[in-house]
């Protein structure tokens, strides 16, 4: 992919690479400052592997101190920096500039402090989620959010993200179990929010950092809420012959004041794509099929299961089955977690969307969707976080035929303003990024996206930290400081005042 | 001084750019019932939301509730109520403990204040459900931010940034928050008698277990006669609470008293009591009468509170009693606040904050109601008010002089 233009790299920093790495080598001694181009190579892309960037150093601190200095030498001399997890992201966010240094902070691996009483894990920012659940499981606990790549991505990363996963309609995004951070600014001031204590003693400057993709600052510690872990688990696999009704069937649950655990759906192609694959034992003669998962102790499992049931068969499922062991429930979810996988067997390549969809919206969705494969030529298939409303079309092309990569893009970008034209948003977990830095526009307006660049504005006034991502156009803090005043009249002096 | 009372975002966003125009700095009010928390305002004019209602969307299937600020929260909570939903952050009432009505304040006050309940510790608090906002900032432009949907990435989260900032950001027009189902029963179970050091354990050990604990209280022998009509005066009352559907809050409700029977007494309160119990919990209600006397909400690691009000003791006449599993401590001081006293003892005892919610204006005015901040993050603080409120017309010293 061509890929949307990245800021010009800065030709006097390109000019002062031998004197910049030198110096990172005085900041980090021994191996934690990477120059060759080889070794660099490793680092050039993230999850969204069609864009590639060689940086101009890969920089990995072992302390706060180290990123503290970094960034203050950075700060001081005008260059770039793009900090990285375990570079995971799906939206390029950890894509390096030219001019920049890219800062890894995958050595950032300890778990700090593990305090059940306070249920609460400090971990460094480079330990992988799924590490804090294995650091905590044998006393029974977990962490709650469970993006996909929970294997490799760091909870840096996760707080950078706002990462979500399957569980989030139930227990939260990475927002609402992230108790504290420290983080260190641009200017290389070290500074921490929260703690084990819950809330802000002033601005909720933990909830602008969540989600703020890599820009406003450099997570170095990370204190999380941990749970206890449900006392038992059972999934429902339930088949539709339409969308429709398996909608109106997640919208039935609910609206019986039931949130599962995990609600997944998947279309038509999905469902074959997936059991071709893995062989779940899912119904093949179904247009959706739901995955509900409940989770609590067995007596409430028990109960809601049957509830459940009930609203599948008033709906017209075909369909129903319920897992009645660990192992059966691991195959009900074996095909829906292949399905990326799956997908990548069936087609030289997938394109993976993140949109999100008031969920009542779904039949009109899937329907636009059907109307562009036509218009496009390419085939698509549909994973979708049920519960929640958030869409995950995988567009199959085949970048090697000439034309196809970029229908694939366009595509895609058709397909996620129909999400923000009935209600929706562009990006439900996988962030902004690179790769929907230019569609903003159809969800703000130009004063919306200038208070939030205001907001960057306070953290890294010089836009040194991650610049390129998320905002199509960086304005200058100065001139987003002008003040455009119109001297007025009393307003609306026709309404009482007293 | 003039009281504007704005109909529409569009008369709000008239309201701020005049202001800014005459750098004429605004008190922006909702129904007043949280005015007393924060330095008196000294502002010329006042920006009255409490016209500015309306629910614009609710869908309960989608768990999604549209509002304009100024509509009332009992409004919006009996509605919910209807739907056998509710807003599941809990949002307390500060009325009655500053001297003012029950029943009052707006949505748009309550995501400001970031209120929540004794649900914080599983719920989360406002911030934790607000979904998206239209907002006019201080420098007189109109922007929103988030959605109407639970998964949201879509640039920054502006709306968690209003969240606490008691009107010194911008003046929000619309919010949309999300709604959960109300859970169909519950059952609150009591320890008789405990310390608050062994109460610390019980709540722990209670939060650790899979009995999914929606509430975690402990009042000391002095407070546990001043709730429900005083049925538990006597001894210090150690309180859980089980929310749920029916077969579930039974079998959590034994598997607790299972957990907690070695601890002391235990008595099960049903669900009508257990609900009085935790409204008047979530409200404060034990400190509620004493008007003349300053109150603290400190909010710091739950297992280190009792440590802290112990080091208190030593050294002061309080009367306090706790709610997040001991991370809320209400501390209702005797006479003078004792605020580095107080803000001392609690950085000394692994740190969090204190707020002091309600005392004399002359005190207010005197003493920094919010927690200060190290410097480094108050300079932080400082420029993000800078960049939404360059003239300072919002709501100006509020939360810091």
């Amino acid at each position: 992919m061509s890929g949307p233009a990245m800021p010009k790299p800065d030709q006097a920093t390109l000019a002062r690479r031998e004197e910049i790495v030198a110096d990172m080598r005085v900041i980090v001694p021994g191996e934690g400052v990477v120059d060759a181009v080889n070794s660099m190579r490793a680092f050039e892309s993230d999850g969204l592997t069609a864009y590639r960037q060689l940086p101009l150093v890969v920089v990995l601190p072992e302390t706060t101190a180290q990123v503290s200095r970094i960034l203050k030498y950075c700060s001081d001399r005008n260059i770039r920096v793009v900090p990285r997890g375990s570079g995971t992201s799906l939206s390029g966010g950890a894509l390096p500039l030219e001019d920049a240094v890219l800062l890894v902070m995958s050595r950032f691996n300890r778990i700090l402090d593990i305090d059940y009483a306070n249920r609460a894990v400090v971990a460094q920012p480079g330990v992988t989620n799924l590490g804090i659940t294995k650091a905590v499981e044998e006393e029974g606990f977990y962490y709650a959010p469970d993006p996909s790549s929970q294997i490799a991505c760091s909870i840096g990363g996760n707080v950078a993200e706002n990462s979500g996963g399957v569980h989030c309609l139930k227990y939260g995004l990475t927002a609402n179990n992230v108790l504290g951070i420290e983080m260190v600014l641009m200017d290389g001031e070290v500074v921490r929010l929260g703690g084990k204590h819950l809330d802000a003693e002033g601005y909720d400057l933990l909830g602008l950092m969540t989600g703020s993709e890599g820009l406003l600052g450099v997570v170095t510690e990370v204190t999380v809420r941990i749970l206890q872990a449900p006392e038992t688990a059972r999934a429902m696999l339930v088949g539709f012959p339409s969308s429709e009704e398996a909608g109106q069937c997640v919208a039935d649950i609910i609206g019986v004041g039931i949130i599962p655990g995990g609600m997944e759906m998947m279309d038509r192609p999905a469902i074959h794509a997936a059991e071709d694959f893995v062989h779940a034992g899912y119904p093949l003669d179904v247009e959706a099929l739901l995955i509900v998962e409940l989770d609590g102790p067995q007596a409430e499992v028990d109960h809601l299961l049957s509830r459940v049931e009930e609203i599948a068969a008033k709906n017209g499922a075909t369909t129903s089955r319920v897992s009645n062991s660990d192992t059966e429930r691991a195959a009900f979810w074996a095909g829906r977690k292949a399905a990326f996988p799956a997908v990548g067997r069936i087609s030289p390549d997938y394109y993976c969307m993140d949109g999100t969809i008031p969920r009542k919206e779904l039949p009109k969705v899937l329907a636009g969707m059907r109307e562009m494969s036509e218009k496009y030529g390419l085939r698509v298939a549909n994973v979708f976080h049920a519960g929640d409303g958030n869409l995950h079309p995988l567009i199959l092309y085949d970048a090697n035929q000439p034309g196809e990569l970029e229908r694939a893009e366009d595509f895609g970008a058709d397909i996620l303003k129909l999400c923000v034209a009935v209600g929706g948003v562009l990006t439900g977990e996988h962030g902004v990024g690179v790769e929907k830095r230019d569609l903003m526009p159809e969800m703000f307006t130009e004063a919306d996206l200038n208070q939030q660049i205001r907001v960057k504005c306070a953290f890294d006034p010089e836009h040194l930290l991650n610049p390129g991502k998320v905002f199509p156009q960086l304005h200058r803090c100065a001139e987003l400081g002008r003040m455009h005043i119109h001297r007025g009249k009393m307003p609306f002096p026709d309404i009482p005042r007293f | 001084m003039t009281t504007f009372t704005p109909t529409s975002a569009t008369e709000v966003l008239d309201t701020v750019a005049w202001a800014v125009s005459e750098e004429a700095p605004l008190e922006i009010l909702g129904h007043g019932s949280k005015r007393g928390i924060g330095r008196p305002a000294q502002t010329e004019h006042v920006i009255d939301l409490s016209q500015l209602t309306g629910i614009t969307l609710y869908e309960p299937e989608e768990l999604v509730l549209s509002a304009r600020a100024g509509t009332p929260l009992a409004e919006i909570e009996a509605l919910l109520s209807d739907n056998r939903q509710e807003l599941a952050f809990e949002p307390m009432d500060y009325g009655p403990l500053l001297g003012g009505e029950a029943g009052r304040g707006t949505i748009g006050g309550a995501l400001m204040s970031n209120l929540s309940g004794p649900r914080r510790i599983k719920t989360g608090a406002a911030r934790d459900h607000v979904l998206g906002i239209h907002a006019v900032s201080g420098r007189g432009e109109a922007f929103k931010s988030g959605g109407r949907v639970v998964k949201n990435v879509t640039g920054y989260d502006l709306s968690k940034g209003l969240a606490g900032s008691w009107g010194t950001l911008a003046v929000a027009t619309d919010v949309t928050f999300k709604v959960l189902p109300a859970a169909e029963t519950e059952t609150s179970v009591a320890v008789r008698g405990l310390t608050d050091e062994q109460a610390a354990f019980a709540m722990a050990a209670a939060m650790g277990s899979s009995a999914e604990v929606s509430g975690a209280a402990h009042l000391p022998e002095t407070v546990t006669g001043k709730v429900i009509d005083g049925a538990l005066k006597g001894m210090a009352s150690t309180l859980f609470r089980i929310e749920g559907f029916g077969p579930s809050v039974d079998y959590r409700v034994d598997s607790l008293k299972h957990l907690l029977a070695s601890q002391g007494e235990i008595d099960t309160l049903p669900p009508e009591t257990s609900r009085l119990l935790w409204r008047e919990i979530r409200d404060c209600r034990p400190f509620s009468t004493a008007h003349g006397k300053p109150l603290w909400r400190v909010s710091m690691t739950p297992s280190q509170g009792h440590a802290m009000v112990m080091a208190l003791r030593m050294r002061t006449a309080a009367d306090v009693f706790y709610d997040w599993q001991g991370g809320l401590i209400w501390i209702q001081m005797d006479v003078e606040p004792g605020a580095e006293l107080l803000r001392g003892l609690v950085a000394a005892n692994g740190g969090g904050h204190a707020t002091l919610v309600r005392a004399a204006p002359s005190v207010r005015a005197a003493v920094p109601v919010f927690q200060p901040q190290p410097p480094a993050l108050a300079a932080l603080s400082a420029r993000l008010k800078e960049q939404f409120d360059p003239k300072g017309v919002l709501n100006p010293g509020r939360m810091q002089g």
